[in-house]
């Protein structure tokens, strides 16, 4: 593995590590927030063992966010040494303020964690609260850093100097509005489906049904919302992702050759020899249809592009694929959700239904790793699009293949402790909250 | 608005040295505590480090952040040369971050899961300030080679010398005594608080020996560290005025004073950080062959200082009330239990 490969593999797999952490980072305190609130106004205290159950967990995944958090951090220096050395003051504005939005949350975290039963019901709840809007915020904040190497702006680049430098209007890029909702959903979706599988899980096996049962409502009904907006804003991202950066709308889709009623293709494996798809479904005209508005204008294909500035075509391509099958599957679940809360209330303890929702577990989360790898691998072989090439950034230290294989350790076996706990803290549900 | 964004910055390394110091010291006391009274120690930093320490970390994240915004050229030299203490020096906040919220949200409180997070959390308390200092030491003290040819000089004698390793074992100290200091105040009982007493005079001496050593090392090594130090009245006054609070900090801890004691302590700390600070000022890295980084002509455009220092202020309005009161609300619900 040369260094070039294994700096990125090892930017790749600390971010898709890191990812996890911060839907769930962004997400959790929302739904503690929406129990714990029943809770006070309700008085029922299986809305207070669900808020404590989840802050327990919550808890792990912070520590593991943060540090993960903290890691990525210094790997943007430490591999991409030229790339930080011209874009940090650039692209710096919504770090800083992620700086100030990460503050407050480890504050409010505190505050909420340590605070049970010292402070006014109220005043702890708003520090849960506060928790998850600066988790939100920051998640905003640093998904509008990564559009701006999709959709650089706030700069002039003249002879190879960066010149006129504008941090906001760096920060309010192109792909800055759709990005981030696009990814707040996502991280709604995801982390909703993941927590509600889980509960659904344990209302199958018996186990504290009540409890378990509530803390499912909240965590779908969230999930449900998000999966259905979804797709919208999925659109949204393909049209504007087709306007700044066309070859990577063509590595999506496979597109090769630029026509008019350019087909959407539907599955299949690319063939980057024979430029052409194999085993795929092509939809004439659909395509242009979804980024022009009209069937027949053609959308521009690879061919239009030099080919050393062509993505990698077949790993986008899967990756999206996957992330769409997966994102239409996730929307009518959402969708047979509400059906049975307001038309089929008997569906909802039926096992056939339940099993539904433990399958899902895992999809939202592997559709956020498809949909940035999408992104990233999508924008190849640029690290600031049109600007700067990812290998003339990289660090010039070698042997960076054996940090590489030192940090894929490191993730798996955090992974594998986060995984043991949280079973463990499942395990003790009954002991801990059944009354 | 330049100087406004270079005060958050050693704001926020001071701080982290104090806070984040305290915090791996913890950690180090830990370590060398007899297995009886290990459990005790863990106890007391549990409560007094539990709701804190996330934010204590946090000013590490604003100095980074300061660092690539406002002065990227610093950061990607130092990112490029010290990329393996950097490396490790994750590893051991990475590894001390899981390992102490681990053990205490792990729901099954077994005694084998809780020794493996305890071995994992007390190494890397000690790992952490080793290398955090070490790269200090290198960035001062021109180790760092810009034009070595070879793996080694350019990576790695950068900051495996003996100057920097010093450095690094003096920042253990000092982290340990810190800790030492602040936990005596937090003791439940006076047996809790002698036996802190005792480290804090055991991290001293401890800080003093390898103070000393750095000295020898560095004259050894030509780095003109005492002319840094002895060579201007504003460092050599911080000197003199760390020593004089030290002899005082002495004197309260026989009168049986403990919470006041730990301003001392953070003032002596603050004291030999400005001592070198005030000598290199504006150099930040010093690199061999005399070249400088200087945060007065190494920084970011103009724009960006003034947006990232008008975030900073923004900011600290917002963070420096709510951490106080947060300091505040746990300091003032233990006294009350
Ligand atoms: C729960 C996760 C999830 C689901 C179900 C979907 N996506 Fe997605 N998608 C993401 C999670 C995601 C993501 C991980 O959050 C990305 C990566 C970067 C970003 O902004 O969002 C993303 C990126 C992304 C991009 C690239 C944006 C860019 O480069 O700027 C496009 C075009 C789409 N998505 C389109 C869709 C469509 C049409 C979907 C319809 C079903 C869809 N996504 C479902
Ligand atoms: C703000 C957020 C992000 C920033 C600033 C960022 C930055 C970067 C940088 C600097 C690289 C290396 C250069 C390059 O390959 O172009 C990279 C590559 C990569 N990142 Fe991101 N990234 C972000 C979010 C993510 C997330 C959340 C994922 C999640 C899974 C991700 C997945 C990848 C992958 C797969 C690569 C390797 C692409 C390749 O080399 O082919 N990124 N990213
Ligand atoms: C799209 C990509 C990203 C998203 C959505 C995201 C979002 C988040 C969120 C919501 C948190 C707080 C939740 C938690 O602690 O579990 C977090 C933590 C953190 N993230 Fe990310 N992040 C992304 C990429 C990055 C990148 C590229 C960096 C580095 C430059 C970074 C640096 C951090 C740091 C330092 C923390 C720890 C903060 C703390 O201690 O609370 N993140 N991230």
């Amino acid at each position: 593995m040369n260094d070039f490969i294994a700096a990125r593999s090892q930017m790749a797999i600390s971010l898709g590590f890191h990812i996890i952490y911060s839907c769930i980072g962004m997400v959790m305190p929302v739904f503690m927030a929406v129990s714990h609130f029943k809770w006070i106004k309700t008085g029922n205290p299986v809305y207070k063992n669900i808020t404590q159950a989840w802050s327990k967990g919550v808890a792990i995944f912070f520590a593991t966010g943060a540090v993960s958090g903290t890691i990525l951090s210094f790997e943007l220096g430490l591999l991409w040494p030229k790339f930080m050395e011209h874009a940090g003051p650039i692209f710096g504005m919504p770090f800083s303020l992620e700086g100030v939005a990460f503050f407050v949350e480890a504050i409010a975290l505190g505050f909420f964690l340590y605070g049970w039963n010292k402070f006014n019901n109220w005043f702890h709840w708003f520090t849960g609260v506060l928790v998850g809007v600066s988790g939100i915020a920051s998640g905003i904040l640093v998904v509008s850093a990564n559009s701006w190497m999709n959709s650089p702006s706030g700069f002039d680049f003249v002879n190879g100097q960066y010149l006129n430098i504008d941090p906001i209007k760096a920060m309010f890029n192109g792909a800055w509005f759709s990005e981030a909702l696009h990814m707040t959903i996502a991280a709604f979706s995801a982390t909703g489906f993941a927590v509600a599988g889980i509960h659904a899980l344990m209302i199958a096996k018996k186990r504290n049904v009540t409890f378990h049962t509530k803390a499912f409502k909240i965590a779908i009904i969230f999930g449900a919302v998000a999966a259905i907006l979804q797709p919208f804003s999925g659109d949204i991202s393909a049209k504007n992702a087709a306007k700044r950066q066309p070859a990577k709308l063509a590595a999506m889709e496979s597109y090769f050759r630029t026509q008019p009623y350019s087909p959407l293709v539907i599955g299949g494996i690319p063939d980057t020899v024979n430029k052409k798809v194999r085993f795929g479904i092509e939809i004439p005209g659909l395509l242009s249809f979804l980024v022009n508005d009209d069937f027949k204008q053609p959308v521009n294909g690879m061919d239009k592009i030099p080919s050393q500035n062509q993505p990698p075509i077949t790993v986008t391509h899967i990756a999206f694929e996957l992330m769409i099958a997966i994102g239409s599957v996730m929307m009518l679940i959402g969708i047979l959700y509400f059906v049975a809360l307001w038309k089929k209330r008997s569906w909802l303890s039926k096992t056939w239904f339940l099993d539904l929702f433990i399958l899902a577990t895992p999809f939202g989360f592997i559709a956020v790793e498809a949909g940035w790898t999408v992104t990233e691998v999508g924008r190849q072989p640029w690290i600031i699009q049109g600007v700067m090439r990812t290998i003339d950034a990289v660090t010039p230290m070698p042997g960076i293949q054996y940090t590489f294989y030192l940090f894929t350790a490191i993730y798996f076996t955090l992974s594998l402790a986060v995984i043991f706990l949280l079973s463990r803290q499942i395990k003790m549900v009954p002991e801990l909250y059944d009354r | 608005m330049l100087y406004i964004v270079i005060a958050f910055l050693f704001l926020s390394i001071i701080l982290y040295f104090l806070l984040g110091g305290a915090d791996f010291g913890a950690g180090i006391i830990e370590l060398f505590t007899s297995t009886d009274n290990k459990s005790r120690t863990r106890k007391t930093t549990y409560q007094a480090m539990g709701p804190i320490w996330e934010a204590n970390h946090m000013w590490l994240i604003i100095a980074v952040v300061i660092m690539f915004v406002g002065f990227p050229l610093i950061y990607s030299t130092m990112c490029t040369y010290l990329h393996i203490p950097l490396l490790i020096m994750l590893l051991g906040i990475t590894a001390r971050g899981t390992a102490f919220s681990f053990r205490s949200y792990d729901a099954i409180k077994g005694e084998r899961t809780q020794n493996l997070y305890n071995h994992i959390f007390v190494y890397s308390s000690f790992v952490t300030p080793l290398f955090l200092g070490t790269i200090a030491g290198s960035a001062v003290s021109r180790q760092i080679d810009i034009h070595a040819s070879d793996f080694l000089s350019a990576y790695v004698f950068s900051w495996l010398n003996w100057f920097s390793v010093t450095v690094g074992l003096f920042t253990v100290a000092l982290s340990g005594y810190l800790a030492a200091i602040y936990l005596i105040g937090e003791a439940d009982d006076d047996n809790d608080a002698r036996r802190f007493i005792r480290k804090a005079w055991q991290m001293n001496i401890l800080a003093v020996v390898f103070g000393g050593l750095v000295f020898i090392v560095a004259e050894r090594q030509n780095i003109r560290l005492a002319h840094w130090i002895f060579g201007n009245p504003v460092s050599l006054m911080a000197v003199i005025a760390a020593f004089v609070s030290l002899v005082l900090l002495w004197l309260m801890i026989s009168r049986g004073i403990k919470k006041t004691i730990r301003v001392f302590a953070a003032f002596q700390v603050v004291m030999i950080l400005l001592s070198v600070g005030y000598t290199h000022f504006p150099n930040l890295v010093m690199v061999k062959g005399g070249e400088n980084l200087s945060l007065l002509a190494h920084h970011a455009p103009e724009t960006t200082i003034n947006d990232l220092g008008l975030a900073l202020i923004i900011g600290s309005f917002v963070i420096l009330p709510s951490l106080f009161y947060l300091y505040y609300s746990f300091q003032k619900k233990e006294e009350t239990v």
